[in-house]
C-alpha cells in the first residue's frame, strides 16, 4: 500500500507525534505491513524538483498510489483563491493539489482535527477560511464535499485529534492495508471507531474523585477536573486514558483538562478552555448520555457521602491521606 | 543569469520555497519565500488571556513546548508571579527534552539523509553514510526512532503528552511529580544518555562537552570516526562545510534555562565579541511581506498582522524582524557563542559560522543538556509545591522571551478589559528566514546562500539544501 502524505494549514504536530510512538520501530512496522511512503514532507529524501515529479505524476494518474494522507486544515482564503497556501515550487494553491490527488486515491485520510474538521486554524475569525477535507466544523461538506467517496468507496477517514495519538494513525494505516476498515468501522463523523467508541473519561485515574464529585480547584490538585477546571472527558470520544500517551501520560493525568480535541469545533468552546461554565452552580456540559436531573441528584448524594480521604486528597497536590491497610484484630 | 525556483523544500517543518539567481555556477542572490499563512495573531485577538496556552503550542508541532513557555512567561509577567523551585525545574526539563529531541531529530531525519544522496557516491565516506542515513530505510532511523520515543516518555511523565500540553502554566506545572515519577524520569534520561554515548557520539557526553577548540574537535573526530557525529565530521571536512553558508550577521540569544539567579545560558549578542541585548530595539518590517504596511517598522508590542495577498514588492508571508535595524542569526550556534562555549567561539573566530558550525553547536548542546537534565531531575522535591496561583489584571502589557531549539522566540501580549487585545509572535525562523526589509537588507539565510555553488544541471542544488537545512528551519513557526 503506497501512501502519499501532504501538509497544509496545520502545525506538523501529528507527524511529530506519530514518529514518537512507542509501539516499536515505526518504519519497520510499516515496511512489514507492506506500507510504502511515496512521499512525506518530513521524511522523504526527494526534495524540490524530485518531489514535484512525484506529486505531478500522482496527480495526473501516471503514478499509482493508494492512500492520500492530509495533515493540516485546507485554506480556502483569501476569497476562495487558496492563496494562503500556495504549495512551494508549484505556484498552485494546495487546495487544488489536494482535489487533484484525492480524485486518484483509493482512500483519503484526514490526519488530525485540522484536516478532519478545520481545527485550531479555523478558530476565532478564521482568517484563512480554513476547513476540513469533508467537514467544516460539525457540518459535512468541507473542501471535497459531502458526497465525496474515495476510490474504494469510503468517505474521508477522519483520524481526528490535536494532535493525533501515534497509534491512531498507525492502526488506521494498518487496517487499510489489511482491508479491515469498512464503513461500519467508522463512527457518525467518519472517525475510526477503534478509538472513538469510548470516552476520555474511561480509565481516567481521577475516576474515584469524579464518583464523589470531589473536585480540583487549582492547578496541581488531584481531584476531578470536570466541576471547575474545564474537563470534557465525559463528552470527548477518544481512548486517551486507556491507551497511554508517551509511555504513560494523558491530558488528565498531566493535571489539565481534556479539551475534547477529537471533536469538531473544539477550538471554539464558547468559554475559556480551562474554566467550567456553569448555570446555577451546575456544569453545562454534562456526561454525554446522562439525564440532567439524575446527574444533579446523584452529585448531591455522592458529595454528602464522600470519604474524608477522597475529599482531602482532591484539593491537595499529593496524597495526604491514603487508604489504610486493614489491620489484624 | 538563470533563475532557479527550489521547492517544495522538504525535511524542514512546513512549506518553503527558495528563489535563486545563478551566474557562473554560483548563487548571486536568494529570496526566501514562506508560502503558508494561518493567522494565529488574528485568531488570538479577543480571547481570554489564559486561552493563549491552548492556541500557541499549536502554532508548531515541533517546538510546541517552547511556544507554551513563552506564553506562560508573558502571562506570569502580567500576573506578577513566578513558579516555585519545582515548577521552574519541570519547565526547564520539558523545554530541554524538546530541545534535545528537536536537535537529534534534525540530525537523524532532516539533515543527514542528504549525505546519502547518489551525487556523493564517489566519496570514501558515502557507503557508510548511505547505510546509516538513507531516508526512511537507513539503519540509523531504526536506532533513533525507538530511542526518541524512549526520551519522549519523559513528556508523558511530566507533561501528560507531547506535543500540545497544558502543563506549563504561569504559576508552574500542573503535574506534581511524586517520588516514583522522579525515579522513572531519571531512568528515562539515563537510557537516552546511553543511546547518545553509544550511537551518536561513541564517547561520554562530558568528554564531548569538554572539547574546547577546533583542533581538539579534529583530533576527536579521528578517534571517533565510527560514531554518527564522527561520520558527519568526516563528510563535513571533505565537503568543506565550514566555509559553506555563512550569513555574516550578528548572533542573538534571549538566554535559556532558569536558575535561581538568572539564566544558565545568558542573553546577548555576539559579533566578534559579546554585547548585551536590548529587546526594545526589536522591530518588524513588512515591506516585502504580504501585510498592510505601517509607515515604519513596528516594535512587536505595537505590531499588527493584516494579510493582503496582492502587494507588489512582497514575496513572503514572513515578516522581517530586525534588531536596531540589523538582520541577526539565531539558534544553537548563537546560544553557545553568547554562552561562551570555547569550541564554538574558536570555530567562529577562525572560520566563521557556516553549515558545520551550526550542526556542531546543536550536538554540543545535546551533550551539555543531558547532564543538566539529570541534575534538574535529581533536584525535584516531591511533596513540595509545583505551582502557585495568581490573578490576571484587566489591563497589562508583557513579553515572554525564551529560547526554542531553533533560537530566540518572543511573545508580546497586550491585555485590555480582560481580553487579548494584541498578541505578536516572533519565532526563530522568522529571524533566520526573513525576507528583505525596506532598505533592501536580506535576512540571514538569504545572505548565507550567496556564493553557494550550483553544479551543472542541478535543479535543486545539494549545497543549497545543506545550507537551508543547517538552520533547522521551522516554517510553521515562522509565519504562524
Ligand atoms: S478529570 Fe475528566 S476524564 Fe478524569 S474523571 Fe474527571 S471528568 Fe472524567
Ligand atoms: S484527553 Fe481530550 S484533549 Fe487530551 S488528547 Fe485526548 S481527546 Fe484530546
Amino acid at each position: 500500500m503506497r501512501v502519499m502524505w501532504l501538509q497544509s494549514g496545520g502545525c506538523g504536530g501529528c507527524t511529530l507525534s506519530w514518529i514518537g510512538g512507542d509501539g516499536g520501530p515505526l518504519f519497520a512496522t510499516l515496511a512489514d505491513a507492506g506500507i510504502e511512503i511515496v512521499w512525506h514532507p518530513s521524511l522523504s529524501e526527494a526534495s524540490a524538483d524530485e518531489s514535484l515529479d512525484i506529486l505531478e505524476s500522482c496527480a495526473d494518474g501516471r503514478r499509482d498510489f493508494d492512500v492520500l494522507c492530509i495533515e493540516g486544515s485546507l485554506l480556502r482564503g483569501p476569497h476562495g483563491s487558496g492563496r494562503f497556501h500556495v504549495l512551494a515550487g508549484t505556484g498552485r494553491p494546495m487546495i487544488e493539489w489536494v482535489k487533484l490527488l484525492a480524485a486518484h486515491a483509493r482512500h483519503v485520510v484526514a490526519v488530525g482535527s485540522c484536516a478532519a474538521f478545520g481545527g485550531i486554524t479555523a478558530a476565532g475569525v478564521n482568517p484563512t477560511d480554513a476547513c476540513g477535507l469533508q467537514y467544516d466544523g460539525t457540518n459535512s461538506g468541507g473542501l471535497l464535499g459531502a458526497a465525496f467517496r474515495a476510490g474504494a468507496g469510503l468517505p474521508v477517514v477522519n483520524v481526528s485529534g490535536c494532535p493525533t495519538h501515534p497509534d491512531w494513525v498507525t492502526e488506521t494505516l494498518l487496517s487499510l492495508a489489511r482491508d479491515e476498515l469498512h464503513e461500519a468501522d467508522l463512527d457518525e463523523l467518519a472517525r475510526p471507531r477503534f478509538y472513538t467508541d469510548v470516552l476520555v473519561h474511561h480509565g481516567c485515574a481521577r475516576n474515584e474523585f469524579y464518583e464523589f464529585k470531589a473536585s480540583a480547584e487549582k492547578n496541581g490538585d488531584q481531584g476531578c477536573l470536570m466541576e471547575h477546571l474545564g474537563c470534557k472527558g465525559t463528552q470527548a470520544h477518544a481512548d486517551c486514558n486507556l491507551r497511554p500517551w508517551n509511555g504513560g501520560g494523558s491530558c488528565t493525568d498531566g493535571g489539565y483538562a481534556c479539551i475534547s480535541c477529537t471533536e469538531p469545533g473544539f477550538e471554539e468552546p464558547g468559554h475559556p478552555f480551562t474554566v467550567t461554565p456553569k448555570v446555577a452552580g451546575i456544569p453545562i456540559g454534562l456526561p454525554l448520555d446522562m439525564p440532567k436531573a439524575w446527574f444533579v441528584a446523584l452529585a448531591a448524594l455522592s458529595k454528602s457521602a464522600t470519604p474524608a480521604r477522597v475529599r482531602q486528597n482532591a484539593k491537595a497536590d499529593h496524597v495526604i491521606r491514603w487508604p489504610r491497610p486493614a489491620r489484624k484484630p | 543569469m538563470s533563475r532557479l525556483i527550489v521547492g517544495p523544500f522538504n525535511r524542514v517543518e512546513g512549506d518553503l520555497e527558495v528563489i535563486l539567481d545563478v551566474t557562473d555556477g554560483r548563487v548571486r542572490a536568494a529570496r526566501v519565500r514562506s508560502s503558508l499563512y494561518r493567522g494565529f495573531e488574528q485568531i488570538l485577538q479577543g480571547k481570554a488571556p489564559p486561552d493563549a496556552l491552548v492556541f500557541v503550542p499549536r502554532i508548531c508541532g515541533i517546538c510546541s513546548v517552547s511556544q507554551s513557555a513563552a506564553a506562560a512567561r508573558a502571562l506570569a509577567g502580567a500576573m506578577g508571579i513566578a513558579p516555585p523551585a519545582n515548577g521552574r525545574l519541570v519547565a526547564n526539563l520539558i523545554q530541554a527534552v524538546e530541545n534535545v529531541a528537536d536537535h537529534v531529530t534534525h540530525f537523524y531525519l532532516f539533515f543527514m539523509p542528504d549525505f546519502a544522496r547518489p551525487c556523493y557516491e564517489s566519496q570514501p565516506w558515502w557507503r557508510a553514510a548511505a547505510g546509516r542515513f538513507t531516508a526512511v530505510r537507513g539503519a540509523a532511523a531504526g536506532d533513533f526512532l525507538p530511542a526518541r520515543a524512549g526520551l519522549m516518555r519523559s513528556m508523558g511523565l511530566l507533561a501528560g503528552k507531547w506535543p500540545h500540553t497544558l502543563t506549563l502554566q504561569p504559576g508552574g506545572s500542573t503535574h506534581p511529580v511524586n517520588a516514583s515519577g522522579r525515579l522513572r524520569l531519571l531512568r528515562v534520561l539515563r537510557e537516552f544518555r546511553q543511546f547518545l554515548e553509544r550511537v551518536l557520539f561513541g564517547d561520554a557526553l562530558e568528554a564531548v562537552a569538554a572539547i574546547a577548540s577546533s583542533d581538539e574537535l579534529a583530533r576527536w573526530a579521528e578517534r571517533h570516526a565510527e560514531s554518527d557525529f564522527g561520520l558527519f565530521l568526516r563528510a563535513a571536512r571533505a565537503l568543506n562545510l565550514r566555509a559553506l553558508g555563512q550569513a555574516g550577521v550578528a548572533f542573538m540569544s534571549y538566554g535559556a534555562y532558569e536558575q535561581e539567579n538568572g539564566r544558565w545560558w545568558p542573553a546577548g549578542i555576539w559579533s566578534g565579541g559579546a554585547r548585551p541585548l536590548d529587546p526594545a530595539r526589536i522591530a518588524e518590517d513588512v515591506s516585502h511581506a504580504w501585510y498592510a504596511d505601517a509607515t515604519e517598522p513596528l516594535p512587536p508590542s505595537r505590531g499588527s498582522t493584516l494579510p493582503i495577498a496582492d502587494k507588489d514588492a512582497a514575496y513572503s508571508w514572513c515578516k522581517a524582524p530586525r534588531l536596531g535595524g540589523e538582520a541577526v542569526e539565531t539558534g544553537a550556534l548563537a546560544r553557545q557563542l553568547v554562552a561562551g562555549h570555547p569550541l564554538v567561539r574558536d570555530m567562529i573566530e577562525r572560520e566563521g559560522g557556516g553549515v558545520e558550525a551550526r550542526v556542531v553547536a546543536r550536538l554540543l548542546e545535546v551533550a551539555r543538556l543531558l547532564p543538566a537534565m539529570e541534575h534538574w531531575a535529581e533536584a525535584l522535591r516531591p511533596g513540595e509545591p509545583f505551582s502557585v496561583t495568581g490573578e490576571l489584571p484587566a489591563e497589562a502589557e508583557c513579553a515572554g522571551l525564551v529560547e526554542a531549539a531553533r533560537g530566540s522566540l518572543g511573545h508580546w501580549l497586550n491585555i485590555r478589559r480582560g481580553r487579548i487585545h494584541n498578541y505578536q509572535i516572533i519565532a526563530p525562523t522568522t529571524w533566520n528566514f526573513s525576507p528583505r526589509d525596506r532598505v533592501g537588507q536580506p535576512g540571514a539565510l538569504e545572505r548565507a546562500l550567496v556564493d553557494v555553488p550550483v553544479g551543472e544541471g542541478e535543479k535543486s542544488p545539494v549545497a543549497v539544501q545543506h545550507v537551508v537545512r543547517s538552520f533547522d528551519p521551522c516554517m510553521v513557526c515562522t509565519v504562524h
